[in-house]
């Protein structure tokens, strides 16, 4: 069915509505990756068998939804009208669940969520302290809808921006109003979208006059996967932000470069696009506009390099994914050497938004430069792990205490690391600072694609730095030197001080070489490589210096400088250290206590991790 | 599975011949014989006449792709940043000892290939284990026998 019109599309979104009950009682099922991965496909096939024994079928929805966001607590599974939360439910507790909740009326008490176990249950999913602190705009429909249906989309709203833009809005209004609203570039750089997209829009595009849309679906930051869930779960939302952005910059044809690690990405966009392509929201014509634009799937080789825009040009066209000096930028020369916009999915997600509800009421989020909101993945050593979006400007401690539920196990809160391996760590004593793109700047980190890894007492700085460094060692794509050999020199350095080899001036010389690596790379992958090492030298030097000077590991992380033992008196004897141990350094009878050879132990860490009594000590 | 032209001809035709599209092809040669076989890559080298160098270049470059055969199921240990932090590379060295193998290899029996990787996206599961198509979440040293053990059949 094609919609020849604007009217049409309202007609449709009208019918779709009247079909729909309000009232009907649905259970939506998250099918995020996480909660796949715990099981919640069987468990939405469970509830289904379970309506059908009890001959409620009819009247109940079983639905699967993108990602909700609380990974942590999955799979989670949420009763509508009534708006009841349930979290970790398992096969066993579908049959309670529904009886409860259906028949009796009353939640099912065992799957309600607890901050602890103390703590009295919390019903609904708004009053939990996750969600209560989230502002979300971008992940509105996330865990709301069924991401392959577009009519689903279209019954929230969906594509009347899309309607709105074509049906009287000139490019040049759109293009207003983005400048407007503030939107600054959410794959990192911070950049105007409105700048970008004009510089695409007065670029020269040959004597075709050939412009290119691209939405990075990359995201290769290890710690970050909120484009993963906006793809997987909304993925209509970042196709109508493209082509509101193609018809704004007088593009006809847009490309989406996804990973090839994120195959459910990609699955949900194909459909989502061939819908869009049915109902004529893609392709020739679009709502009788007269306007057409049509978009491809990219599937990424996996090259973290190409989250970079010239190397994922390069791949798109079928080269090895190795960025270019950008003397001439790719708004006027990308793709095929033309003009090129590219931005991020969480980008263009908001594209919708803005133009549905104005730039005005848009930029009342935020702080004075940065406006809206901003997705975070939560992860690490952290309570609530999972995706939170907040408006900009709420401080780290807000974030990581306030929605994070703070670090668990009575830990000590060590550092944050926020951006990806371009990023930095921040330490506690600028828990209160601001989250925008200039403030985390300002701290020697970076917004990035919004990765926010909360790092315990237990982490050693040195360690992590050494960790993105060879991270990024992996994924250099050796093209310049500066990045290539810099990297090597910095984690031979990195490795020594860690072995307890570390020299007198070895910090020195780590900020030098990141000095040469920053002004002479050639794309921004090598000219932030630095940032980990530098901005843990800057917050933690003493940690540095106590691995360079004392061979001593405060964190107690670093092989070589620490030692295993079993404390006598708190050991139970269970032997489950001796099981695990791969080099037989354990020995010890049961229920008497062990004893470890340091001669034999390889320190493995395995005997630590799986002590019930925490027994093994670390020295 | 053993080479065959056939598939490599559908692979082509599947993509118009499109050789901006090489490294879609070269994804569709992949999952097919589990690596990129020589004789694939002089075809695509003919069919669509780019030279053979510049597809070892693509075929090297990119994580996804391997000239050596890999074994039946794929393990791959996440080392993303969250996964690190909860003891990632303790799980990837616990993997090595049990399949006597080191990360990028296959075991001599061509069961497993064992490999590390730099995020899935998937963090809030850390430190995370996908073996094949399968997430195996908070990984820890005890759970390995369980998890390979599941594949041995």
């Amino acid at each position: 069915m094609r919609l020849e019109t604007p009217n049409k599309l309202e007609e449709l979104r009208k019918s779709i509505l009247e079909k729909q009950d309000p009232n009907k009682q649905k259970i939506l099922v998250c099918g995020g990756t996480g909660c796949i991965s715990n099981g919640s496909l069987e468990v939405a096939k469970a509830f289904e068998a379970e309506l059908k024994s009890q001959k409620l079928k009819a009247e109940v929805e079983v639905k699967i939804t993108g990602c909700h966001g609380f990974c942590e607590r999955g799979p989670l599974v949420v009763f509508l009208p009534q708006s009841i939360f349930y979290e970790r439910v398992d096969l066993k507790g579908v049959p309670d669940i529904l009886k409860e909740t259906l028949i009796s009326g009353v939640p099912h008490d065992k799957y309600l969520y607890r901050m602890t176990k103390k703590d009295d249950p919390i019903t609904k999913e708004e009053d939990i302290p996750f969600y209560k602190n989230q502002l979300r705009w971008v992940l509105r429909h996330n865990g709301k809808i069924d991401p392959t249906s577009i009519d689903e989309y279209i019954a929230q709203g969906g594509y009347s921006a899309l309607a709105k833009a074509l049906n009287g809005l000139s490019p040049e209004r759109i293009v207003d109003e983005i400048d407007k609203a503030g939107l600054r570039g959410r794959g990192g750089g911070g950049f105007s979208t409105a700048r970008k997209w004009r510089s695409v829009k007065d670029a020269d595009g040959g004597p075709d006059n050939i412009r290119y849309v691209i939405c990075n679906g990359d995201e290769g930051d290890p710690g970050a996967f909120m484009d993963r869930s906006l793809m997987e779960g909304d993925p209509h939302s970042v196709i109508e932000g493209m082509i509101i952005g193609a018809y704004a910059i007088g593009s006809n044809k847009g490309y989406i470069y996804v990973r090839m690690e994120y195959p459910l990405a990609v699955k949900h966009l194909d459909l989502a696009i061939k819908s869009a392509r049915d109902y004529g929201l893609l392709g020739e014509n679009i709502l009788g506009s007269g306007f057409s634009f049509d978009i491809e799937i990219n599937r990424g080789g996996g090259a973290f390099v190409c989250g970079e825009s010239s190397a994922l040009m390069a791949s798109i066209m079928g080269r090895a994914g190795e960025p270019r000096a950008k003397y001439v930028h790719s708004s006027e020369k990308g793709l095929n050497d033309l003009p090129t916009n590219l931005n991020n999915v969480e980008t263009w997600a908001n594209v919708p938004l803005i133009i549905n509800r104005g730039a005005d009421w848009f930029a009342a989020v935020g702080t004075e430069k940065s406006k809206g909101t901003k997705v975070f993945s939560l992860v690490g050593s952290v309570n609530n792990v999972g995706l939170v979006e907040v408006p900009m400007g709420l401080s780290l401690r807000e974030i990581i205490y306030g929605i994070g539920g703070g670090i668990p196990g009575g830990k000590k809160f060590k550092a944050v690391q926020t951006g990806g391996p371009s990023g930095g760590c921040i330490p506690e004593a600028h828990l209160d600072a601001p989250v925008d793109f200039d403030e985390l700047t300002k701290l020697g980190s970076m917004m990035g694609s919004g990765g926010m890894i909360v790092m315990d007492e237990k982490t050693c700085m040195v360690d992590v730095a050494k960790y993105f460094i060879n991270f990024l060692v992996d994924e250099s794509c050796g093209k310049c030197t500066p990045c290539r050999e810099g990297l090597r020199q910095l984690l031979i350095v990195l490795t020594r001080i860690t072995e307890g080899k570390g020299k007198e001036g070895d910090i020195e010389l780590l900020k030098d070489i990141g000095d040469c690596m920053t002004w002479g790379s050639l794309c921004a992958l090598g000219g932030s490589a630095s940032n980990p090492v530098i901005s843990t030298i800057k917050y933690f030097r003493d940690e540095y210096e106590a691995h360079i000077k004392e061979k001593r590991c405060p964190a107690g992380v670093c092989q070589d400088l620490i030692t295993f033992s079993i404390i006598e008196g708190d050991c139970i004897g269970c032997g489950r250290c001796l099981k695990v141990c791969p080099s037989s350094a354990i020995t010890g009878e049961n229920k008497k206590p062990h004893v470890i050879d340091e001669k034999l132990c390889i320190r493995c860490r395995a005997c630590y991790e799986v002590c019930p009594v925490d027994a093994v000590m670390i020295e | 599975m053993n080479y065959s032209e056939k598939s490599v001809d559908k692979i082509v035709k599947d993509h118009n011949g499109d050789a901006s599209k090489v490294i879609l092809m070269l994804q569709d040669v992949q999952s097919e014989f589990r690596y990129i076989p020589r004789e694939a890559v002089k075809k695509l080298s003919d069919d669509l006449d780019i030279p053979e160098a510049r597809i070892y270049h693509i075929a090297t470059f990119y994580k996804a792709f391997s000239l050596v055969p890999r074994g039946e199921h794929e393990i791959r240990v996440c080392l993303g940043t969250a996964c690190h932090i909860k003891g990632g590379k303790r799980i990837a060295e616990g993997f090595e000892r049990a399949l006597k193998v080191k990360a990028g290899e296959t075991t001599k029996d061509k069961k497993f290939t064992l490999e590390t990787v730099n995020c899935l996206g998937a963090c809030a599961l850390a430190p995370l284990v996908q073996v094949d198509e399968e997430n195996h979440s908070k990984m820890t040293i005890e759970k390995i026998d369980k998890v390979l053990k599941q594949y041995k059949k």
